[in-house]
């Protein structure tokens, strides 16, 4: 199964804060069964957060969880032009990541969800997302930088 | 340049992988080979042994402990949390690269953990001055007493100057002369009598650098080097390391604008607390320890009215109460003032057996108990002998920095029995040091072999018995590494 998929993008995030657009996108990510229980994984992505926020400097937030609750690896991704704060002392952010792990995944899948983080970084990977034209230029622009690199 | 670097954080999934991508992007950017090892939840690839070796610093940019960090150990570091890695990775490379510059020797590695109580750390702080100043007692004190076997005690007046045994010395003033005029043992002598100036200075500087870390150095060194120029002795070397640490943690804890947040760790901590200390040790400090020394002198002379023994066991608790601080210096200097006729000198012979007491029971102690002792401590144990069988009475310092409420009663009750013993039997010196090396200018001397026995044993018990009431507190520093 592909990390991330078309109905797992949200352009036009209508959520204006942290619990409500987590919420979308794990709901995004139960339709397509990746996660088996919104309300758990939910907790666990909530406990991470309260440990420390993971908003960045520069817009981009990436909620995340090693969770039971998690069938696949996956990547849900909405992007919000108002920016919903995550806590990053530079504003909030634009650019929203919700990454899934099963617990006790191997080590393959978490060397994808590492690859990804580590694209995260860079400046032209952030650029192109932001003005990706539509769900499917997203996915098609991870699977090019994350998956087939 | 060649650096490694640790990245980690809570889940091991998000921010591991991305400090270790924005650091290596930062180290190629600045022109530097980074290797990084991810602790994360992708399984974790080490760093090999040989990586380390070749690297020239350390960065851990982590949230959670950086597991095996042993591995690093003596490797200039760079600590951080993750997203200080992410957000501005170009500053941790360059801090790294300027840690990598100073070389090894700036890596110094503080007793404390920071998780202890007020008492525990105070003990901390004190264990780290005094790990350090250990081997400046050893070195300075083992080449005194070689000087002394191979010269006799009178090289300390060939070199500086004064009366030994009735003849008088001028000493050396120019250093070019000290060969020719006092030979070999003469330059054991100095090079040994450099070594221990440093003791107070180095004592408290590292008990500043425990902490305040790298700050804390300056204003303690130069608060125990004016320590040491006021008489102030260890003591106030203990409250100069203190009260710099203190002002040193402060300043590096005020946030300033940013533009001058750059100068401050090269120009205003360092002025501001050495200005702060200095004033202290040299105004506050300075006066009220002269005023002591004055008064204590005037005080000794009025005793010799009364009886010999009182005498000898005011002259060896003064002798053991601050080893080289200004009330030792009082009994030391009214000693050697009484040799001045060039007759045997009883009050000499009290001070010497008194002042050689503190290293030998403390010494003894750490052979009885071990267990009540750090590795540190043991290690200047060892020295003690030879250090006190010269009557070195600094040897003991370590000790008494590291626990003066407990080390200092028990050496004061040690050296005035010894002091008040060596009166009673009548023993007298004509040397006014040199401890074993003159037993020749000592009369009865196996009764002041005897007399010292006794102190060393007193000191022994006391020292033994008031450590053992610590308790729970010996374990607390049990758990820090004893290791430099």
């Amino acid at each position: 199964m592909p990390l991330i998929t078309e109905d797992l993008v949200l352009l036009d995030l209508g959520t204006t804060d942290r619990a409500s657009t987590t919420r979308a996108l794990a709901e995004r990510l139960h339709a397509a069964g990746r996660v088996t229980d919104v309300e758990a994984f939910l907790s666990d992505v909530a406990a991470r957060e309260a440990q420390m926020p993971t908003g960045l400097e520069g817009g981009i937030g990436i909620p995340h969880a090693r969770s039971a609750a998690v069938a696949e690896p996956s990547l849900a991704f909405a992007r919000s032009d108002d920016g919903v704060d995550w806590g990053a002392p530079d504003g909030p952010a634009r650019l929203i990541f919700l990454i899934a792990a099963p617990d006790g995944a191997g080590g393959e899948h978490m060397k994808i969800l590492a690859a990804l983080a580590r694209r995260l970084v860079h400046q032209s990977f952030k650029d192109s997302l932001a003005t990706a034209a539509d769900p499917a230029a997203v996915v098609k622009l991870i699977t090019e930088e994350v998956i087939d690199r | 340049m060649k650096l490694v670097a640790v990245t980690s954080c809570p889940t091991g999934i998000a921010h591991t992988y991305m400090a270790a991508e924005a650091l290596e992007q930062a180290a190629t950017d600045a022109g530097h080979e980074l290797l990084v090892e991810t602790q994360g939840s992708a399984g974790m690839d080490p760093l090999s042994a040989q990586d380390i070796a070749d690297a020239r610093a350390v960065i851990f940019a982590a949230d959670v402990e950086v597991r095996e960090r042993e591995r690093f150990a003596g490797k200039p570091l760079v600590q951080a949390g993750v997203k200080q890695a992410i957000n501005n990775p170009g500053a941790l490379i360059a801090q790294a690269v300027e840690r990598a510059a100073d070389g090894p020797s700036a890596v110094l590695v503080s007793k404390v953990d920071e998780s202890g109580g007020v008492g525990t750390r105070l003990r901390q702080w004190l264990m780290t001055g005094v790990s350090y100043m250990i081997p400046f007692v050893a070195a300075g004190g083992l080449l005194i007493a070689l000087a002394f076997l191979f010269g006799g005690a009178e090289v300390a007046n060939k070199v500086n100057g004064g009366t030994f045994g009735g003849v008088e010395y001028a000493g050396v003033t120019d250093l070019s002369q000290l060969f020719a005029t006092a030979g070999v043992p003469g330059v054991l002598f100095k090079i040994g009598a450099v070594a221990f100036s440093m003791l107070v200075p180095i004592l408290a500087g590292f008990i500043a650098f425990a902490i305040a870390d790298r700050p804390g150095l300056v204003p303690g060194v130069v608060g125990g080097l004016l320590a040491t120029a006021t008489g102030a002795g260890f003591l106030g070397g203990l409250l100069a390391g203190l009260l710099a640490g203190g002002v040193a943690y402060a300043l590096t804890r005020i946030s300033l604008p940013r533009a001058l947040q750059a100068v401050m760790p090269v120009v205003i901590v360092p002025l501001i607390s050495t200005a702060v200390v200095g004033t202290v040790m040299l105004l506050v400090i300075g006066s009220p320890v002269a005023a002591v020394q004055t008064g204590l002198t005037g005080w000794l002379a009025g005793m010799t009215g009364t009886g010999a023994i009182a005498l000898g066991l005011l002259l060896g608790a003064m002798m053991a109460f601050d080893m080289g601080g200004p009330v030792n210096k009082v009994a030391y200097t009214f000693a050697v003032g009484t040799l001045a006729s060039g007759t045997p000198s009883a009050a000499m012979a009290a001070v010497m057996a008194a002042g050689m007491v503190p290293p030998l029971g403390l010494a003894l102690a750490t052979v009885i108990r071990r267990k009540l002792f750090t590795d540190a401590e043991r290690k200047a144990g060892e020295a003690g002998w030879l250090l006190g069988a010269s009557f070195i009475t600094e040897g003991a310092i370590p000790f008494a920095a590291a626990d003066p409420l407990r080390v200092i009663p028990s050496i004061v009750l040690g050296s005035a029995a010894t002091g008040g013993l060596t009166m009673l039997v009548g023993a007298t010196s004509l040397a006014p040091h040199g401890g074993i090396w003159v037993v020749g200018l000592i009369g009865k001397p196996l009764f002041v072999v005897l007399a010292i026995a006794v102190g060393t044993v007193i000191t022994a018990v006391c020292v033994l018995a008031a450590k053992s009431l610590r308790g729970s507190e010996k374990s607390a520093v049990a758990a820090v590494p004893a290791t430099v």
